[in-house]
């Protein structure tokens, strides 16, 4: 059985729907990551599992207990915000010990416990310091382990890296995540970031307008993302609208495309095609999908280029590439230049939505 | 499992406890501000809507329109009270740019000196522009013909006590520019007048209708000041006081009370929906404006406050000097005589205790229960209950109902017959009320302002790490709060220390507070023992807080280790 298990929550301010049957099971041990743009949802579900919201309608079930209506207090979870919310007149010791207090553990126990925590988050011999004289990235990890440090079953991270800069960010994603995978504590984060999403969660679900889009591992958020809204959230994509002639060809203006899936001839299509999918030829290529296409803009972007170009097709819409630097060695793209390319058919892979 | 699901239950109830001890302190507090500042105005609203024969009707009204002298009592407190403001305000401005945007020095000195008519009862300023222009003024000339006796003394007691509270808001105002705006300005190379009315200007604008609506009503509500001044020129203050104190017609008081009302109200509404806008305008990303030296602006602005200040030194001077010479003008040596004779022989100085009492109780007991209730207000329940709204609205009503309306509003609620309270009525208990309701909207303030600044999360937290809110509280907010709440009790014992209006209604002989016995001796002729009175406010004002800076200080230092730290 689900560990967590979240059954037709629905939650309204006024008029505005914040969450709309919200189904979501969540497994022992999983990292969950709601995803989406701001006012989906995703921190107001996080809020009504932890409590901070009441739902007006559906369940919460947590290690197999109703918790739907307690208090937060009497459920079980730690939970971070992206403000850090560290005490500023108490030391990092004491921040850390905070929800342990109450415990009438030992003293050495107590100790023993937030040298220990300190040490899990690398910020080990800081106790005596006050949370001013630390960093964003210091003090959010200060933050995980109060939250961790009284064993909660169940870890909240509310958009924990947005407030760091970039470099901190990504050291303290990655720091999470294996801290995460050590602990075996079950997590759920909200995020907007959908690289961050894809890096450090087992599983996404991407939200939008308090409506769950889809629940996916990354790589079939990534690769088969459901929607249109998906698509376009989850990394750059191109959408290509296209009728089936046969079982296996589309009719895309004037170009004839291959899709390595079935198809129903006949039925219009629609394929996202992420930029990095498209192939860049030599000039006498004509292998299968490939065509020509003029240059209209190229981005240089250290590790790849972005280049925006217009198929010289009837009847199609311009198009986005990426080409790793490693691909094109030095090359340069220069606007008005002419391409060959080819989309891979089996990249061509129809959207199970028509949205 | 058996202790865990003990321990789930315990944390359960404590959870439900502190909701309902939160629900429980604001009902008391709605209670509370009910009893004292909704139902006293509501008996005045009643009183001056009945008639004789106990029917509800406008003939109180029709009688006052027709009571001759009434309309003009109306006119000249309006156009005092324009006039004061229009002199107050430009004043207080230029002062505030002195002090924010200029490279002059003694900055600190200018603010202190500025604000010190706050040190004292409004009065101070009638007596000592009586000295200073009066019938035997040592400037009588330079009024020339016009008598300082009416509304000139008036207009100008009431600049000079208004003052601080315009200058207060403006140096706020000004300090929360953005310097960003002055730079792009300068990119532009706009000239100094440009700059002045496209980002100067418009960025306080805000903070000047603010204090053009503090100082309006402040004139309109304001008592001592005609009362010791203003002759025979009739004002709708003084003329709630003789109707009232002088009269006993308290009907006639009441409906008097209700038309101060009006345009005080007025200028609250207004400030309300300013201060609102105002703080949309402000963006955490704003970089502050720092002056650098330049003689063309910091020479005449320098020459500016030092003019100021000397004058508002030469008022409060002149109470004090006033206080130790003989007889003016005959006789100019310096004595002791008012203090020995004049205030402890004569048996007033009683009245001074009282008065350090009273302040001493309204700090005491009024500190905490603003911060206690704007922290249960801002941090405990649903913000938008019913119970949360109520409270909140009254909690900045005070603020539109002067001292004087309130005052005559106890007497008709409490002085009444049949009200159970009635035993509270000319007691300490009812005017250290008083005081803490006719200040709470700006403590109020004061403590939001510090409780907002506090992260949103701290409660979530506590309640994820099941830890009780209200030792969140203990262990966090108030100390974190704490200059806060020092700020409040600081602004509660001076405001204790020096108000009038509501406690003119509400003494017993053996209650009287000082500031309304500086009335009753200038009342009496006794302008030397007045002058003594105020003299002794302003030296415990300012001893108090100067005492008050440095146990501060050394509290902060001993508490608060991180705020001192740096990164």
């Amino acid at each position: 059985m689900a560990h967590l298990e979240i059954k037709g929550l629905h939650k309204q301010f006024g008029s505005f729907k914040a969450l709309e049957e919200i189904e979501l099971a969540v497994k022992r041990g999983e990292f969950v990551v709601l995803l989406g743009p701001s006012g989906c949802g995703k921190t107001t579900l996080l809020r009504t599992i932890a409590g901070l919201e009441r739902q007006d309608r559906g369940q919460i079930l947590h290690a197999g207990k109703d918790i739907s209506s307690l208090s937060p207090a009497a459920r079980d979870y730690g939970i971070v915000f992206q403000s850090y919310a560290l005490f500023p007149n108490l030391n990092v010791g004491q921040n850390v010990a905070y929800g342990l207090n109450n415990r009438r553990a030992g003293r050495e126990a107590f100790k023993h416990r937030v040298d220990e925590m300190l040490a899990l988050v690398g910020l080990p011999g800081t106790e005596n310091k006050f949370p001013s004289q630390l960093s964003g990235g210091q003090q959010q990890r200060i933050a995980l382990a109060r939250a961790l440090a009284t064993r909660p079953d169940l870890l909240l991270l509310d958009e924990p890296l947005s407030a760091l800069d970039a470099i901190e960010r990504l050291r303290l994603r990655s720091e999470i995540r294996s801290l995460q995978q050590t602990l075996g504590v079950t997590t759920i984060m909200v995020t907007h970031d959908q690289e961050e999403a894809l890096a450090m969660a087992d599983r996404i679900v991407v939200m939008k307008n308090g409506r769950i889009q889809q629940v996916g591992n990354p790589h079939e958020i990534y690769r088969s993302p459901c929607n249109d809204f998906v698509a376009d959230f989850i990394g750059r994509g191109n959408m290509i609208e296209a009728t089936a002639v046969d079982t296996e060809h589309v009719e895309y203006g004037g170009l004839k495309l291959r899709s390595a899936s079935e198809l129903n001839p006949g039925n219009r299509y629609r394929f996202s095609i992420r930029p990095e999918d498209i192939r860049l030829l030599a000039p006498l290529d004509h292998s299968e999908n490939s065509f020509f296409a003029t240059v209209d803009k190229c981005e240089f972007l250290g590790a790849f280029s972005l280049v925006s170009m217009t198929p010289i097709v009837d009847g199609t819409q311009p198009m986005l590439a990426q080409f790793s630097s490693n691909y094109l060695a030095g090359r340069p793209i220069h606007p008005g230049s002419m391409l060959r390319v080819s989309i891979p058919a089996e990249h061509l892979y129809p959207m199970p939505e028509v949205a | 499992m058996n202790t865990l699901a003990a321990r789930v239950w315990r944390w359960k109830q404590n959870v439900n406890t502190s909701a309902s001890v939160s629900g429980i302190f604001l009902l008391l507090a709605a209670l509370g501000l009910c009893v004292f500042l909704l139902l006293p105005v509501g008996a005045l609203f009643s009183q001056s809507l009945i008639d004789e024969s106990g029917r509800t009707s406008f003939v109180r009204f029709r009688e006052f329109a027709a009571t001759p002298g009434m309309s003009t009592a109306v006119w000249n407190t309006l156009w005092v009270a324009l006039t004061v403001t229009s002199i107050s305000v430009p004043l207080a401005f230029l002062y505030a740019y002195g002090i924010q945007r200029s490279c002059m020095p003694l900055k600190g000195l200018w603010r202190t000196i500025g604000l010190s008519p706050l040190f004292g009862p409004s009065l101070v300023g009638g007596i000592s522009f009586i000295q200073w222009f009066g019938t035997q003024g040592a400037l009588k000339s330079w009024l020339g013909e016009t008598s300082v006796y009416g509304p000139v003394g008036i207009i100008m007691a009431t600049v000079f006590a208004s003052f601080p509270h315009a200058l207060m808001i403006l140096v706020v105002a000004l300090a929360t520019s953005d310097g960003r705006l002055y730079e792009a300005a300068d990119a532009l190379s706009a000239s100094r007048w440009r700059k002045f009315m496209t980002v100067t200007l418009p960025s306080a604008k805000y903070g000047l209708i603010s204090a053009a609506m503090v100082v309006f009503s402040y004139s309109v509500s304001e008592f001592g000041i005609p009362k010791v001044i203003g002759g025979n020129f009739q004002v709708l203050a003084v003329e709630i006081y003789v109707q009232a104190v002088g009269l006993h017609d308290f009907g006639r008081g009441a409906v008097v009370a209700m038309v101060l009302l009006v345009p005080v109200l007025f200028a609250f509404v207004v400030d309300r929906q300013v201060q609102r806008r105002q703080q949309a305008s402000l963006t955490s990303r704003a970089v502050p404006y720092i002056p650098k030296p330049d003689w063309r602006r910091d020479a005449p602005l320098l020459l500016f406050t030092l003019v100021v200040a000397s004058a508002m030194l030469g008022v409060l001077g002149m109470a004090a000097y006033t206080s130790f010479i003989t007889f003016w003008p005959y006789n100019l040596d310096l004595t002791l005589h008012h203090y020995i004779y004049g205030l402890a022989d004569a048996g007033v100085l009683d009245a001074y205790l009282n008065s350090l009492w009273i302040a001493t109780l309204t700090a005491l007991f009024g500190a905490p229960f603003i911060f206690v209730t704007a922290y249960m207000l801002e941090k405990t329940g649903s913000r938008t209950s019913a119970l949360h709204s109520a409270v909140q609205g009254m909690a900045s009503l005070p603020m539109g109902v002067p001292g004087l309306v309130l005052g005559i509003g106890y007497i008709l609620f409490f002085n009444h017959p049949d009200n159970p309270v009635n035993g509270l009525y000319q007691t300490f208990t009812i005017m250290v009320i008083v005081n803490v309701v006719h200040y709470y909207t700006s403590c109020h303030l004061t403590a939001l302002t510090a409780l907002k600044s506090l992260d949103r999360e701290f409660e979530s937290v506590s309640a994820s790490l099941k830890v009780s809110q209200f030792a969140t509280f203990w262990r966090v907010t108030l100390p974190v709060c704490l200059p806060a709440v020092l700020e409040i009790a600081r602004y509660l014992f001076i405001n204790g220390m020096t108000t009038v209006s509501a406690l003119v209604f509400l003494y017993s002989p053996s209650t009287l507070p000082a500031s309304v016995s500086i009335l009753n001796l200038d009342e009496a002729g006794e302008l030397g023992p007045a002058a003594a009175m105020a003299t002794l406010i302003i030296v415990t004002t300012a001893t108090f807080s100067l005492l008050y800076s440095a146990a501060a200080r050394m509290l902060l230092r001993r508490h608060q280790a991180w705020r001192l730290v740096t990164p």
